[in-house]
């Protein structure tokens, strides 16, 4: 077992997983900025903006992540915009993510008792304020079930970038099977690290469902 | 709605169809295909105790392998489906000899990484593609070659006059194939780290285009190639620094086999074939044929 | 409910005025957004007869068409197995027998936290070498699967008790239960979802292009390095046409889901939503 990590292979596979970590976590974050924005957008009095959701979602969903890629690494330098790798990486996979994260928030808006909303526009609160502070907050907590599976869904994607010049668990497989190194050797570390990983993002979520459950 | 899209979906896969069904034929490439050798098919052709020759007689073809996205040397042309290049030349040579003309041969695109298997496992006669003859290599499978040196170099924008030889990428973002013994030999020379990789040379030449990254590094006759197919925009830096000897790999348990290739490859050296397949490909390039290699294996 | 009435007031005159300057603005940021990017492209010379060329030779045409059918191939054979390992694996996690339970949920948990990329590559690394298209289909089948395999019994798990014990009342066996009363109530509800699934399954047959599988992806990234043109590779060109026509693909599927669910809307509709 030991054989893999000599001649500083150790050192390879600790920074794949610290990328891989790092490109999932600043995905995660952006995703879900941009996912709840979209799904704003998508309920908002704003037939523009409805569009513009209902477009980003239908374009970005049925889109191979792997054809997003080639468009965000090819495409993006015509328009004169110049970013590292791991930043177009990052990109693709917020764009991508958003969409589901967007559906999933508008679902769960969905599932929001109607008398809910009903009774913070009576009070007079505003399209913002109703979906702030009274709708998202309690759509956040049945959301967290088929939020969990996107944000567990996010890591295992960004394997792809690996074939797009980012040095992450994916490219140390590759890197490691043309040294010649047994693919199963290969496989079961590379395995191990991502179940780590899903096992995190599991826990955390279920952290969450913990610590914001309510007696309904 | 939903109507709408079905009609939509209806109308594009119609478009496609009637676009399939008018596309033009590829225009005869005029003046290339006419400088290119042909090659006088033995008809008598045997080669006693190899097993590799006698399935592929009774297949009544030779399975080929070779790249398929490396200009001048292993290329699949787009418009016409046809193989191009100096090593598709050497690769039906060596076939005219075996008794196999250019309508005998199937060639098979072989991505680096399976090049020793598909030899070995018999999905292909031989192979002829950018293959450097290495130790490491020679365990697995036979060579016959070279029949061409290549080096590492470097390609870069025409106007940079400033990239002299490899210590010259200093700081600087180089591009190469995914996991190819070129990244290992330029991290010598402290490239902005890490290397970008990508797993296609004319996805790094495109980046080099489009200004991303300052060159592009591998053998320099892959770099020739494509330095030919963008002319005035690139050029090869021209300072070697490795020695990448091609071959034709072959079976490693065929001796007889690995002979006969050999000597097809010798006799088309010497009369005069390898300079004009060279000269209609690779010299295209600009670069002058080098010296031919003395046949090693 | 329908969303968004529900969420503001019906929009008085001055609300209205708000919504248009809003929407007004918006829709001008976006139109400059989308002009500056055509304009880009323009000068970077992606819209030029070169760079769109090679998509009108007949030779690239029955290429995108091979490759089309051999991606609908890889779908089809790995939509077909991963439903029945699905339903084998979610048979499993419903047995009375713990370590039958026990085996297949680990096999679900870990096959759902692989990244599909990685299995494949090392599945066509060991064991499918000079045929990618079963490392491909085995890869997609094992994840999928999986998925599919929650999807089917969080399904099952959604038919009311009563059903299952009204069965158990009557004195049918377990499989008699499952098959004439439980799976058949519960396909409905699952329909959706399991179509839903097969998107992804539909787009993930484009990493079959990591494994020299010659599918639709595959075939756009060998018409992009082979065509250089005076303004570099239309990498650009090639996506927009291979993406439209995956976009296509799985807007054509998610129809079929929803004309499913609007067939199905009378029964109970607990959803499992898919994963990305």
């Amino acid at each position: 077992m030991g054989r893999l990590f000599e001649n500083g292979n150790l050192a390879l596979f600790r920074d794949g997983f610290l990328q891989t970590v790092e490109i999932s976590a600043l995905s995660a974050l952006f995703a879900l900025l941009l996912g709840t924005l979209l799904a704003a957008f998508r309920v908002s009095p704003v037939p523009v903006l409805r569009v513009f959701g209902t477009v980003w979602v239908n374009l970005f969903r049925n889109t191979p992540l792997t054809v997003l890629f080639f468009a965000v690494t090819f495409g993006l330098p015509r328009l004169g915009v110049h970013f590292a790798s791991t930043t177009l990486a990052v990109i693709a996979l917020s764009a991508y993510t958003a969409s589901f994260v967007c559906e999933v928030l508008r679902a769960g808006i969905n599932t929001v008792p109607v008398g809910q909303a009903e009774a913070a526009r009576s009070l007079g609160m505003t399209f913002g304020q109703t979906l702030t502070q009274v709708v998202l907050p309690q759509a956040g907590r049945t959301v967290l079930g088929p939020m969990s599976s996107v944000f567990i869904a996010l890591p295992r994607n960004s394997a792809i970038a690996g074939a797009f010049s980012v040095s992450e668990l994916y490219h140390f497989q590759q890197t490691m099977t043309d040294l010649g190194y047994g693919i199963f050797l290969i496989f079961f570390w590379v395995a191990l690290a991502y179940l780590f990983l899903s096992a995190c993002v599991a826990l955390f979520f279920r952290f969450l469902e913990t610590r914001l459950a309510v007696a309904r | 709605m939903r109507t709408r899209r079905t009609i939509a979906a209806a109308l594009s896969v119609l478009a496609l169809t009637a676009v399939a069904a008018c596309g033009k034929e590829a225009a005869p490439a005029s003046d290339t295909t006419a400088k290119l050798p042909t090659y006088t098919v033995k008809t008598d052709a045997k080669v006693e105790g190899s097993k590799t020759f006698d399935e592929a007689k009774k297949r009544g073809k030779l399975i080929i392998g070779a790249k398929a996205d490396q200009p001048f040397l292993g290329f699949e042309n787009v418009a016409s489906g046809t193989r191009e290049g100096f090593d598709i030349e050497i690769a039906k040579m060596v076939a005219a000899d075996l008794g196999f003309g250019p309508d005998k041969i199937e060639f098979k695109t072989i991505v680096s990484a399976n090049r020793e298997t598909s030899i070995s496992n018999g999905q292909i006669d031989y192979y002829v593609g950018t293959y450097s003859i290495t130790p490491a290599r020679k365990e697995k499978v036979s060579f016959a070659g070279p029949y061409y040196v290549a080096g590492q170099d470097l390609l870069v924008l025409k106007d940079k006059a400033e990239y002299t030889g490899p210590e010259s990428i200093k700081g600087k973002k180089v591009c190469s194939a995914t996991g190819s013994t070129s990244v290992k030999q330029i991290e010598k020379f402290a490239p902005v780290m890490p290397v970008t990789q990508y797993d296609t040379y004319a996805a790094c030449v495109e980046k080099l285009l489009s200004d991303e990254i300052d060159a592009v590094t591998t053998d320099d006759a892959i770099l020739k190639g494509f330095a030919a197919k963008n002319p005035g925009k690139l050029k090869v830096v021209g300072k070697t620094f490795s020695q990448e000897p091609y071959g034709i790999g072959v079976s490693k348990d065929d001796a007889a086999f690995q002979k006969a290739v050999a000597a097809a490859l010798k006799a088309h050296e010497d009369n005069g074939d390898w300079k004009k397949a060279y000269d209609a490909t690779l010299g295209l390039s600009g670069a002058a044929a080098p010296e031919i290699p003395a046949l090693t294996n | 409910m329908s969303g968004s009435s529900v969420l503001y007031d019906v929009p008085g005159p001055r609300a209205r005025a708000r919504n248009l300057i809003l929407g007004v603005l918006a829709g001008a940021g976006l139109l400059g957004l989308l002009w500056y990017v055509y304009r880009s492209l323009d000068d970077a010379n992606q819209f030029s007869a070169a760079m769109w060329d090679p998509f009108l030779y007949k030779n690239v045409q029955e290429r995108i068409l091979t490759g089309l059918l051999d991606t609908l191939r890889a779908f089809a054979t790995a939509a077909v197995l991963s439903l029945v390992f699905g339903a084998l694996l979610a048979a499993g996690r419903l047995s009375d027998h713990k370590p039958v339970r026990a085996v297949c949920t680990a096999v679900v948990q870990f096959f759902r936290a692989m990244p599909l990329l990685i299995m494949i590559f090392a599945l066509y690394q060991s064991l499918f070498t000079t045929a990618p298209f079963w490392g491909l289909v085995i890869g997609l089948t094992l994840y999928n699967g999986s998925v599919q395999a929650e999807i089917i019994r969080s399904g099952i798990n959604a038919v009311p008790r009563g059903q299952g014990e009204a069965g158990y009342a009557l004195g049918l066996r377990k499989s008699q239960v499952m098959g004439t009363v439980l799976v058949p109530q519960a396909v409905r509800s699952m329909l959706p979802a399991i179509i839903g699934q097969l998107v992804v399954t539909l787009k993930d047959t484009s990493l079959g292009l990591i494994i020299t599988f010659p599918e639709l992806l595959y075939v756009g990234k060998w018409i992009a390095s082979n065509s250089s043109t005076p303004d570099g590779y239309p990498y650009i060109p090639v996506t927009i046409v291979i993406g439209s026509i995956y976009i296509i693909l799985c807007l054509l599927l998610t129809a079929l889901a929803k004309w499913i669910e609007g067939r199905s809307r009378r029964g109970a509709n607990r959803r499992t939503s898919a994963a990305a």
